[in-house]
């Protein structure tokens, strides 16, 4: 590990897709990554691998974000190895699809508490630790589906929509202190996740996208890196498509 | 230094308001100009500080600088 590490970035659900892309931007000498991952440690050794073939430096511990305690040691860990939190990127989610009068409790209940309640316990912990700095820059990822609803993903979209009060919320409450808090609004991405839906599904979904295809991680990271950048400083409780213009 | 410097210190610096004006009935936010967070960030100093954990109720208590250094000097 470099001695001068000057910025640390936390990233959530960082082993995968757009994550994992997300913490290849910051792969940087100055720069520690944190990512946290719920199952696939094979996953988060490649995206320590890859951050680090990219001149960077990430580590990746099994957190389960939905958890106060979890996210606590993960927090205490990184505190205690850097003292700071720069940047925190709120990534991880999950899918569990069905029509609401199909949807179990426990599919409902799973998403809210990786999707929604994972966003606040991080923030509520890396929020601690900025204003501490007087410094910070929380990035949520939100949904296109999140502003324009989607049938069959009532749950999803509910925790993408509450992310997206939640950026708002607290990018007023903490921007007196140089803490900016938005949220990028992916559309359809290529991922592990979308890559379960059926030919039939992904061609519909295309076809939803002006500009005629699904977009790349990169594209994604791209935008949390400029909003992680001082060159974002002056924006805050935005929500940022990056959708090839899928809602306008 | 005293507890009751300690703790007027911290006001002053979180604050940023002179020493002088930060009198035991002073109220924090009345007086010197305190928001939410700003008494969020007093509450989270003095916990670093003086190593004790004050809760979210007590914090309701804590209006007065009077308030605030008699709640360290009785959680110690």
């Amino acid at each position: 590990m470099p001695d001068q590490i000057k910025r640390t970035v936390v990233v959530t659900g960082g082993s995968r897709g757009i994550g994992r892309a997300i913490c290849l931007v910051f792969a940087n000498p100055d720069t520690r990554i944190f990512f946290n991952y719920s199952r696939s440690e094979e996953d988060a050794r490649q995206t320590e691998e890859v951050v680090s073939q990219a001149g960077g430096y990430a580590s990746g511990l099994q957190i389960d974000v939905s958890s106060l305690t979890d996210v606590a040691r993960f927090f205490k860990t990184i505190l205690d190895e850097t003292g700071r939190v720069d940047i925190l990127v709120n990534n991880a989610g999950i899918a569990r699809d069905a029509l609401i009068v199909r949807m179990s409790e426990a599919d409902w209940d799973a998403v809210l508490n990786t999707n929604l309640k994972g966003t606040f316990n991080c923030t509520k912990l890396a929020a601690k630790a900025m204003l501490k700095q007087r410094y910070g820059r929380i990035i949520n990822i939100t949904s296109v589906v999140g502003v324009s609803g989607n049938p069959g993903q009532a749950n999803y979209v509910a925790s993408k929509a509450g992310i997206i009060g939640l950026t708002k919320s607290v990018a007023r409450e903490l921007a007196t202190r140089n803490i900016t808090v938005n949220a990028v609004a992916p559309g359809y991405i290529e991922t592990e996740m979308t890559n379960k839906l059926s030919d039939k599904a992904k061609s519909e979904m295309v076809g939803l996208v002006p500009a005629g295809r699904a977009g790349k991680p990169s594209e994604v990271a791209d935008v949390v890196e400029f909003l992680a950048s001082e060159k974002a400083s002056y924006i805050t409780g935005q929500v940022i498509h990056v959708s090839g213009g899928m809602y306008i | 230094m005293s507890i009751e410097d300690k703790v007027i210190k911290i006001i002053a610096e979180k604050l940023d308001v002179d020493p002088v004006e930060i009198v035991p009935g002073a109220s924090l936010i009345d007086d010197l100009g305190a928001d939410s967070l700003d008494l969020v960030e007093l509450v989270m100093t003095m916990e670093e500080e003086f190593d004790i954990e004050i809760s979210d109720d007590d914090t309701k208590d804590l209006v007065t600088v009077k308030n605030a250094i008699d709640y360290i000097i009785g959680h110690l």
